[in-house]
């Protein structure tokens, strides 16, 4: 359950990371089919190559939404309802919430990297439960 | 028997050598019992873990992931025979400490971000695969006396 100081702290993260969108989703995505390679079978249509567009594009799409979601964290169900019918019924991304863990796992990685020790205790563990609260949202009606 | 490539080795000894034990063990032990709570559930007579600032400063926290961290040294020395380097701790966590082992799988997800915010970009991704699959075989190692 997210606490008050908890949305704060997420906030907070997303303003100072509001110039670096693409940069930060293209690299969480790219660390997550390095680290994790079975995630790379829900893209065999990308180029999966560093730099690629397609993960700059992606990794924006994804942080984007990221970003909308730390803005409705009264409503997260409504803000992400979309793409929680997109996860369930058209990308399938199975099991639920296991990928997405994944996923939740690298981005934290790069917000570590890029905010070093600002990335405190406090921080790490609102951001934790912020993501783990959409990945359960996207997985919602998976059945 | 896990395979290791002599470019993961270099990565694991070369970041290894740069790492302080004692305050990335605290820093990992502690991020533990602060962003998973449930796990306070085995130190209950740590004393004070009431909030983030208690449990970092906690003496008997940094003290034990001191342990801990050292203790992940033997496997960096052991690569090709980790499931021997863990067997008696293993049998520790399974019989004496009953640590369910999705534990040593969340703590070694805890131990990449710490290691993420010391190291920063020099964290790179090569870095973190290499270091995620140590964390878990690790973490299979000391699951594997289970019974």
């Amino acid at each position: 359950m997210l606490t008050a100081d908890d949305k704060k702290l997420i906030q907070q993260v997303c303003e100072k990371s509001s110039g670096h969108m693409e940069e930060f989703g293209a690299e969480a995505l790219e660390r997550m089919f390095i680290t994790f390679p079975q995630t790379k079978t829900y893209f065999p249509h990308f180029d999966l190559q560093h730099g690629s567009d397609q993960i700059r594009g992606h990794g924006k799409k994804v942080a984007t939404a990221l970003a909308n979601a730390a803005k409705n964290l009264d409503n997260l169900s409504q803000a992400l309802s979309e793409l929680s019918n997109l996860h369930a019924y058209n990308l399938r991304v199975d099991p639920p919430c296991f990928a997405l863990q994944l996923l939740s796992q690298c981005f934290q990685v790069v917000l570590a990297v890029h905010l070093g020790k600002d990335y405190t205790p406090e921080v790490h563990s609102a951001f934790d439960k912020f993501l783990s609260a959409v990945a359960s949202v996207l997985a919602e009606k998976y059945r | 028997m896990v395979h290791w490539s002599a470019e993961e080795k270099q990565l694991i000894a070369s970041l290894w050598g740069k790492v302080n034990v004692e305050e990335c063990g605290a820093e990992a032990l502690g991020r533990l019992l602060i962003v998973y709570p449930w796990t306070q559930r085995f130190f209950a007579n740590f004393g004070n873990l009431s909030s983030p600032t208690a449990i970092i400063g906690n003496p008997k926290v940094r003290a034990h992931g001191k342990k801990v961290l050292t203790s992940f040294g033997e496997a960096v020395k052991n690569l090709e025979n980790l499931k021997a380097t863990y067997s008696k701790l293993s049998e520790l966590h399974c019989e004496k400490l009953h640590v369910d082992p999705e534990n040593f799988r969340l703590l070694g997800d805890i131990l990449i971000i710490v290691l993420a915010a010391h190291f920063t970009k020099d964290f790179t991704p090569a870095c973190q695969a290499t270091w995620q699959k140590l964390v878990g075989v690790v973490a299979h190692a000391l699951a594997y006396k289970y019974h």
